[in-house]
């Protein structure tokens, strides 16, 4: 456990991408299996527990020690995990330290009651802070040190010196804790079979365009123009009976959406947005959520949140690996694979010609009525490219749609969590309402907490200091009168109808674009124009 | 009855004990001042007159210039200094080099000021002395459940464990310019580290005093004088405030490391950007301040500055009377 947590450590105060590589080779080379495999697992979101919630591991701490004196800890460091591992009262010898996979297995075999009181046994027998943190992080889930699983999957394949791909292909013929992966990157045996039917194949994805740089350089002739649309990107196979839908990282998703793989008659593996379309239109992503993350699904929810697949890209078809050939032919092969399935569930995303770049970007600012106009953005794809896993420089741009902006009033500040425990950083802004008899007052549309310098923190922190109106626990309420408060310029991706708002409305992806000191809250954005955009976004 | 309060009580200049008309550690220029240690929350310059032990009067000397005070009195550990009817032995704090708890006995009454200190074994100074006594008066710098300072020499492998997997970087280690600089050094020493190693030339000083007391730091050379390239795979000492500006560009790709108690707190390491925080402090931790006060058993325990709140908290928990000082004035292991 000891080298486990220490990678972890370092991994979450590290930034550079060569070292985090260089640490995950080197401890892979230095711990063996299966602890080892183990940890990739874990590196890569393989494994998920929630074997704990976080309200059992504070009772646990507060049945050792005096609740004030956690509190205050608690207080002092801002995250469970990281408080609790500090103050546990060790007893080392008390057990013998686990290793990793003994932990690993020791939860998988568990049920919940068994595991909290494996969890407790092993807290007191880590002897390091460093050690109970990284097993806590591990058994709630929390395990995010800002290493991707494309990152780690690299430093795995940097054992055997092969190309990460090769990594990526196999990965889904693979079980952790991946002993015939290390065996043959290490030399010692043959390359783990990759055939499995309907597996998954690496996604290919596309870099955010530069417009001031790369337009200049682009030949728009040499490009295919299609809408960005706002799903989950997917990857849909059916190969020698099998049928899968993954995420585009892998994920399998396929249990939740057998009304999509029915669909698929062909063999063939489509790369697509899953969306919900109903009569042909596409809905709005809050209706896609009503399918996501469920664990099971039945005839009324299929039928009242019907899902479908968008294709974009054809990678198999029947016995042809089609990722070697041109986007140019695979996408004349994906308009006859999908008009054979003929069903409203795979459809096709449709190519928007275009001859100039000033043309596509007045497409862009402009969508054509129907579902472009609640499209992401657009995608250009060289007609002339292949299907390459990652996201190669060149072949593959996305050019996402300007954000919508509102002129938002500060209403309430709430104190951050960790470095930022001493700052007011989570802002609640609202927009104007008028009531029957034409009195004007401020409903909350939001709440953002990025989006803002450091400078700019601590004039908004000073701000809510000099205005607070009234404290409630971490939350002050400030000044926000048509005169006298603060505006932002909120920035935004999308709106949706929601009960839990007061306002009706939800933003996605709120963020601070611009403080605006200049101007008097009073001349603020209204409900109604968000009330607007809403039904333009719904309606079309 | 005698009231401690009677011996010594907090003032806007720090702890004044009235029968012996001096202060302890004042934090403004007074007639006469009693130091614990060199550090300069605990050492300012400019009073009447001074008694410190003879390191301390060394290390203030070395910083300030021979004139720091009108008059200079060195008592050393365990000597006894009378002042009216006030008697003040310094005893070791294990702190740093000189550093002292000063034991403050009047009509059979035994006040100790912790000063600061620590518990564990530093190479560089002798260790921290229990003296049984009516009050203690502690610091409480890391006085919260979640300062564990782990085993000095397990962060030391840490730091030599980084600088073997990454042979062309250079490691830049921050520690205060007294004490934990010398101490980093020595402990690098005793894991076996025999090359060079480079320091900032804030720290040069206080090296060669802590040489000429007999601690061994072994080859050092100035952070200044190599090329780039000459510093892949070097260990560099410097003051924390050195990590963040424009001398640190020097060096290839460096591997920021902080010494220091509060780096057991994540979101404190990342503030600062710091890669590697090492959890070396010259303060008791939580654990320290606790076994030190049930080793004591004090009639009273008085907290001078740090996280008072939850170190009385405990005491009153443990049937000890507590009280805290809040005086102003010490920093938290700051900048030095
Ligand atoms: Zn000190």
């Amino acid at each position: 456990m000891r080298a486990f947590a220490d990678l972890l450590d370092r991994l979450s105060l590290t930034s550079s991408r060569n070292a985090k590589l260089t640490m995950v080779r080197d401890y892979l080379r230095a711990t063996p299996d299966p602890d080892r495999g183990w940890a990739l697992a874990a590196l890569t979101g393989e494994l998920s527990f929630d074997a704990v919630k976080p309200a059992f591991i504070r009772k646990a701490v507060e049945a050792r020690m005096d609740p004030q004196l956690f509190a205050w800890s608690y207080d002092y460091v801002g995250d469970l995990a990281e408080a609790v591992s500090l103050v546990w009262p060790a007893q080392p010898g008390a057990n013998r330290e686990p290793d990793l996979s003994e932990v690993i297995e020791g939860l998988r075999t568990a049920t919940r009651a068994e595991a909290q009181g494996r969890i407790e046994a092993w807290l007191d027998a880590l002897p390091q802070a460093r050690e109970r943190w990284a097993l806590l992080k591990l058994v709630t889930g929390g395990l995010r040190v800002g290493l991707s699983a494309r990152l780690a999957k690299q430093a795995t394949a940097d054992l055997g010196d092969v190309p990460v791909a090769e990594v990526e292909e196999l990965w889904h013929a693979l079980r952790p804790p991946y002993e015939d992966l290390f065996a043959w990157l290490e030399g010692r045996s043959e390359k783990p079979s990759s055939a499995n039917p309907a597996r998954f194949r690496p996604a290919m994805l596309a870099q955010a365009i530069d417009e001031a740089v790369d337009f200049g350089k682009l030949d728009p002739t040499a490009y295919a123009a299609e809408w960005k649309w706002d799903g989950i990107r997917v990857q849909a196979a059916h190969e020698g009976g099998q049928r899968r839908l993954y995420t585009r990282t892998g994920d399998d998703i396929s249990r939740t959406f057998p009304d999509i793989l029915d669909a698929l008659t062909d063999d063939g593996v489509i790369d697509g947005e899953l969306l919900v379309i109903r009569d042909g239109k596409v809905a709005p992503f809050a209706d896609l959520q009503q399918r996501l993350n469920r664990k099971t699904v039945d005839a009324r929810l299929m039928a009242a949140f019907p899902a479908a697949i968008r294709a974009y890209d054809l990678l198999q078809e029947g016995a042809h690996d089609m990722r070697p050939r041109p986007f140019v032919e695979r996408r004349r092969r994906l308009e006859a694979f999908v008009a054979r399935q003929a069903s409203p569930r795979i459809d096709l995303s449709p190519v928007q010609p275009f001859a100039t770049w000033a043309e596509l970007a007045a497409l862009r600012a402009r969508p054509p009525e129907g579902d472009p106009q609640i499209a992401e953005g657009l995608m250009l794809k060289r007609w002339d490219s292949i299907y390459e896993a990652g996201r190669p420089k060149g072949p593959w741009f996305k050019w996402k749609r300007d954000p919508f902006l509102v002129d938002a009033v500060l209403m309430y500040a709430q104190r951050g969590h960790g470095k930022r425990s001493s700052y007011y950083s989570d802002y609640t802004f609202g927009v104007w309402t008028q009531d029957a008899a034409g009195q004007r007052s401020l409903t909350p549309v939001g709440k953002a907490y990025f989006g803002f310098t450091d400078e700019e923190l601590l004039a908004i922190d000073k701000f809510v200091r000099d205005n607070t109106v009234e404290r409630f626990g971490p939350v002050r309420s400030v000044r926000a009168e048509p005169h006298h408060g603060l505006v932002f310029e909120v920035a935004f991706e999308g709106l949706q109808r929601s009960t839990r708002h007061k306002s009706g409305v939800a933003m996605r992806f709120p963020r601070i674009h611009r403080i605006r000191w200049d101007k008097p809250p009073g001349e603020a954005d209204e409900i109604a124009a968000l009330e607007r955009l809403l039904v333009q976004m719904e309606g079309r | 009855m005698i009231r401690p309060q009677d011996l010594l009580c907090p003032r806007p200049e720090g702890l004044y004990c009235a029968p012996g008309d001096f202060y302890i550690d004042p934090v403004r220029p007074v007639d006469r001042a009693v130091i614990t240690h060199g550090h300069a929350d605990h050492a300012r310059a400019g009073h009447g007159a001074v008694l410190a032990t003879p390191e301390t009067l060394e290390i203030m000397g070395e910083r300030y210039g021979l004139d720091f005070a009108g008059a200079r009195q060195a008592a050393a550990y365990g000597q006894p200094t009378t002042r009216d009817d006030v008697e003040v032995t310094l005893v070791p704090a294990g702190h740093v080099l000189g550093s002292a708890q000063a034991v403050v006995r009047w009509k059979g009454l035994t006040m100790v000021v912790s000063g600061d200190y620590k518990r564990r074994r530093d190479p560089t100074c002798p260790p921290f002395e229990p003296i049984p006594c009516d009050v203690f008066i502690s610091e409480a710098t890391f006085g919260l459940p979640v300062f564990r300072h782990p085993d000095d020499r397990e962060e030391i492998a840490r730091l030599l464990r980084s600088v073997a997997q990454f042979p062309e970087r250079s490691h830049l280690v921050g520690a205060y310019a007294l004490g934990k600089a010398q101490r980093i050094i020595r402990l690098l020493r005793e894991a076996g580290w025999d090359q060079v190693i480079h320091v900032h030339g804030a720290l040069e000083r206080l090296n060669a005093l802590y040489g000429r007391h007999g601690i061994e730091l072994g080859p050092l050379e100035p952070a200044t004088t190599a090329r780039k390239a000459d510093f892949a795979g070097a260990i560099v000492i410097a003051p924390p405030s050195a990590l963040q500006d424009r001398w640190s560009r020097r060096f290839p790709d460096p591997v920021g490391a902080f010494a220091s108690g509060w780096m057991q707190i994540r979101a404190r390491a990342r503030q600062r950007g710091v890669e590697l925080p090492l959890v070396i402090s010259d303060h008791a931790d939580w654990d320290e301040l606790t076994a030190t006060v049930e080793e004591l058993r004090p009639g009273e325990l008085w907290i001078t500055h740090g996280r008072e709140e939850a170190l009385a908290r405990w005491a009153t928990l443990h049937d000890i009377p507590a009280r805290a000082l809040a005086l102003v004035g010490y920093e938290d292991e700051g900048d030095d």
